[in-house]
Order: structure tokens, then sequence, then C-alpha cells
């Protein structure tokens, strides 16, 4: 089937949360990286799911169970579908965090304090403190690639640095959380896999926006979470090249994922099954598949062009509003700017944005090392996603400068 | 009822718009003394998400009455701060405990910085006051 071409105004009516006012006004979400809106067909996916078709999968010979186990495994192929790569290669967690945690969980035998684990500054808490704990459970050194004091990335100087400390383990985001930006993944996977690095990719926030072709990205693991990519909450995404998934030491443990058990021991089935224990989010896998259908209609390429030039247009427009400093790198983005005004707590800012329609975030957004590095305490996020319009970006700088003069 | 509270509440009460409204909450704020940096303690910081409040909760034994001192680094919190120690300083334990803030956030149509999901402590700004206040009864 050919994609549809991109509409915006198709497409604003397939999101009920959308079209809705906040205090009065309409709203303006502008806090896609922290949870993306769902379209009707999400929502119809798992009402239609609990209201006819619930049963328990992988269990049950009767036509429910069948048709259950059916629909759920064919989101599996979906998303292996979406990423190009198999799929045994993928396991459902409940989100990309839990997805970190069963890979560092599943390497802490394989460590000790001759290995050294690479890291970025910019990553998301998500992607420290599970690092951390595994550095400190098993004596590997845990280190960060040089970052620019702007929260850039030098790929050669990061290359270099990948070269000479041969990590055992390399976790980097796809996109910053905070500062939208886009890691030139290539040449640092490259570098990596040159060192015989096992090689983790964030993609929270690319997933999406970037649709990566993981066999040509040529990362080991890869981390997404539904509700960022217009699915429910609850369920995450791990990829795993199939030699190193199945290599991986088991998360949690109990029925489904065995083979065969004895009272003094157990077998375990192979990757996937063996880290997908207890009744999985069936509801959620099915609304994630309704999620991927959505977006596999869609124009990708036409899709990311827009907001391409909505993101550009909404930083031409805050750049010319007065005290604005802006933390993220423009040229290369997925939409996000992230910001202060002079020296304003953002908390009242976004406050006040709200009291106009406006959802942004503001705070830390769980980067407590980048606010250090880009020596703030916290700032202003606003996040767009490809169902904003050029209304939104200038009712939010509207606003964002009726604000301002409220603080006068 | 104090009377302090009745006049510094006043302007937000007849407020006519919530833009009003946060307007006079953070000129409130602005009246409240800056605290020196050296009692910006990590041991006054009430838990809260996102702003940070720092508050010491003393009493003055000879007045039987709280004395509460704080600041924040946000305009609004430190507003909604300013309420709060108009609300409860000067009062005695008792008088604190039969106190509800609540009722008196509702009446100033700020109820919704009192919910426990709305991460800027104002709650457990409330608590730490109240905590103390019990102490002392009991």
């Amino acid at each position: 089937m050919p994609a549809l071409k991109f509409d915006i105004n198709k497409i604003r009516n397939d999101f009920p949360t959308l079209n809705q006012t906040i205090n009065g006004c309409p709203l303006v979400y502008l806090d896609s990286a922290a949870t993306s809106q769902k379209p009707q067909a999400v929502i119809d996916t798992m009402t239609e799911f609990y209201t006819y078709k619930n049963a328990n999968v992988h269990r049950g010979r009767h036509t429910l169970s069948e048709q259950a186990t059916h629909l759920y495994e064919q989101v599996r192929d979906k998303t292996a579908h979406y990423f190009n790569v198999f799929s045994k290669e993928i396991v459902w967690t409940k989100g990309a965090t839990e997805a970190i945690n069963l890979v560092t969980n599943g390497l802490r035998n394989r460590l000790d304090e001759n290995d050294t684990i690479v890291i970025s500054v910019l990553e998301h808490h998500a992607n420290i403190v599970p690092w951390q704990i595994l550095s400190q459970q098993t004596g590997a050194k845990l280190v960060t690639l040089p970052l620019n004091q702007d929260g850039t990335l030098e790929t050669e100087q990061c290359c270099e640095f990948i070269k000479q400390k041969k990590p055992t383990l390399f976790a980097i985001t796809q996109a910053s959380n905070t500062l939208g930006n886009i890691t030139n993944l290539k040449p640092l996977i490259k570098a990596a896999k040159d060192e015989g690095s096992l090689v983790l990719v964030d993609g929270a926030q690319g997933a999406m926006h970037l649709k990566p072709d993981l066999r040509e990205l040529n990362c080991d693991f890869y981390v997404c979470s539904s509700h960022k990519m217009l699915g429910p909450t609850g369920l995450g995404v791990l990829y795993g090249r199939y030699e190193e998934l199945n290599a991986l030491d088991i998360y949690q443990s109990g029925g489904e994922m065995i083979d065969k058990v004895y009272l003094t021991h157990s077998t375990y089935r192979p990757a996937p099954a063996k880290f997908e224990t207890g009744t999985p989010n069936i509801s959620g896998v099915l609304g994630f598949g309704a999620a991927l259908d959505y977006l596999n209609k869609l124009d990708h390429a036409q899709m990311r062009q827009y907001k391409q030039k909505l993101f550009s247009y909404a930083a031409q427009e805050l750049v010319k509003v007065e005290g604005i400093t802006i933390y993220s790198n423009l040229s290369d983005n997925i939409g996000t700017l992230c910001f202060n005004l002079n020296d304003e707590h953002p908390y009242d800012l976004a406050t006040l944005l709200d009291g106009y329609g406006v959802a942004v975030r503001s705070g830390h957004h769980c980067t407590q090392p980048l606010m250090t590095h880009l020596g703030v305490n916290g700032t202003l996020r606003a996040s767009f996603s490809f169902y904003n319009t050029y209304d939104d970006v200038d009712i939010f700088i509207n606003s964002l400068k009726k604000c301002i003069a409220l603080l006068d | 009822m104090t009377n302090t509270f009745n006049k510094v509440t006043e302007s937000i009460k007849n407020a006519p718009a919530w833009q009003q409204k946060y307007r006079e909450i953070m000129l409130l704020g602005k009246t409240l003394p800056v605290l020196p940096d050296v009692l910006k303690t990590d041991d006054a910081l009430v838990p809260g998400c996102e702003s940070k409040v720092w508050m010491f909760v003393e009493f003055d034994l000879t007045e039987n009455t709280l004395v509460v001192i704080g600041d924040s680094d946000t305009r609004i919190v430190k507003g909604l701060l300013a309420i709060i120690l108009a609300l409860y300083n000067g009062l005695t334990p008792e008088q604190v405990v039969n106190k509800n803030a609540y009722e008196e956030f509702e009446k100033l149509g700020l109820i919704s910085y009192l919910s426990a999901s709305r991460g800027n402590g104002i709650k457990a700004m409330v608590d730490k006051i109240q905590t103390m206040a019990q102490h002392k009864l009991s």
C-alpha cells in the first residue's frame, strides 16, 4: 500500500487528546519527548481487545487464546520489520528503562575490573544509573565520552577516545532527551565495533523520529519505549543481535521462560522467551501494533521533513525572544528546544505557560550530569512532534512573551 | 484568622484572572526576605521535585508560638511559601493543628498547589509545620 500524503489537518483529527482546551485555551502539547499522544486507532485497538478478544497468550488451545497469541506475536513481527531485524531478536519489556536494566543485569557475570564501560554525559539517568551499578558490582571502569561545552559530541574526538579506551561496552543515546541533539551514531558504533565492544543504543527519543535500520546501524542492543512512539505506556522494546541477546543471563524468572523445571534446577527457553516471564502486557503490545501501523501508513520522509521545517520555524521564533538562551543544537535535532530565560527558574515559566494551555516540561529532565555540564539547575523543554502545527508554534511564542511580561 | 493573612492574601483572592493571581503571588514572594546562603543547607530543604524550598520551623518558648522562615529559588513557590508563613507564623501549636491549609488555599483558588501530584513541595511545607506543632503538643 502506498504511503499516504502527509496531511496535518487529517493527522490532528486522529489524536483526540490534542483537540481540547486547557484553562480555556486550545491545548498546545509540546511535551512529546516525555510521552507522545495516541491516535484513536491505538485507543480503539486496546478497547477492542478487552471488549471482545481478551485471553492470555501462549497458554490455551481455545479460540480466544489462539487469536490473542496470533495478534500478539504479529506485533513482534511488525516491530522487527520496523527496525529491519528478526522477530526472535525482539524482547518485550515494560519500558526502555527495563530494557537497559535487562542488559546490564544480563552482563554482570561477564565483567570484572579489566573491563571498561563508555557512556556519555548526554544520557538519560536510565542509561547512566544501571551502568553505574554494573560498574560498582563488577569493578569495571565507567568513563564518559568527551563532550563539548555546548553539549555536542565531536565525532573524531569521540572515536579516538573509544579507540584508546577499548571499551567492553559502549552505551549511547540516539538523540538527547533534553536537547534533542541527534548523535552521529554510525562512526561511533564503527569505532566501538572495531575495538570489539558491545554497543547499546538508547532509542527512546529516536525510534519514531529517525526510524533506524538496526541491521545497518550495527549496534548489538537497542532499546525504545512504546509510549514515546504513539503506543501505550508500560511497554518497551529490547532489540538484541540474536547471539548476544541469547548470551545474556536471565533477568527475571518464573513461568513461560522455562524449558524444564525440576525441583533442584531448571532449564530455560532460548531468547526472547527466556526474558519474558509472566503474563505479558498483551493489550499494550496490541496497542503498540496499532501505533506501528499508524506510523507505517505515514510517509516517513514527508513526516520528518514537515517536523524539521516546523522545528526550524519554532527555533527561529524562539531565538528572537529577548533574554532566551537555547541549549539545543539547532542544526541536527529531532525537534526539541531546550532553553532558559535570563536567570529565571524554569518552573515559573512552565507554570505560567500552562495557564495559556501550553504544555512544556521544566526541570533537569532526568539528565542531572548534563545540567551540571551546561552549568544550569534546570531548563525549559518544548518538544515538538509531527502532529504539532505552525499555530502551535505561534501560540507558544506569544504565550511565552505574555508570561515574560508577567514576571516583570 | 490572623489579620496578616487576610491582608496579604486579599489581592490574590480578588484577582479577576489567573494572570493577576500569579502576579500577586509572585509579588508576595518578593516581600519575603532572602535567606542568606549559609542557611540554604541541604538539611533545610523541603523535599520537593523541581523547585528548592528551604524552611526553618522553630518554637518561641516565651510566646508559645511557631516561628517559620523560608525561601525558594522560584518566584511562584516563594509566593506560595509567603502565604503559608502568613497563615502559620505566630500561632500556638494548638492553633496550628487546627488551621487547615487546604481550606485556606481553596478559598484563594489555589487548591491545585496542595495536591500530592504537584511536585512543588507546598504540601511538604505544610506537613513540616504541622509535624512540628504536633510534636510540641505531644
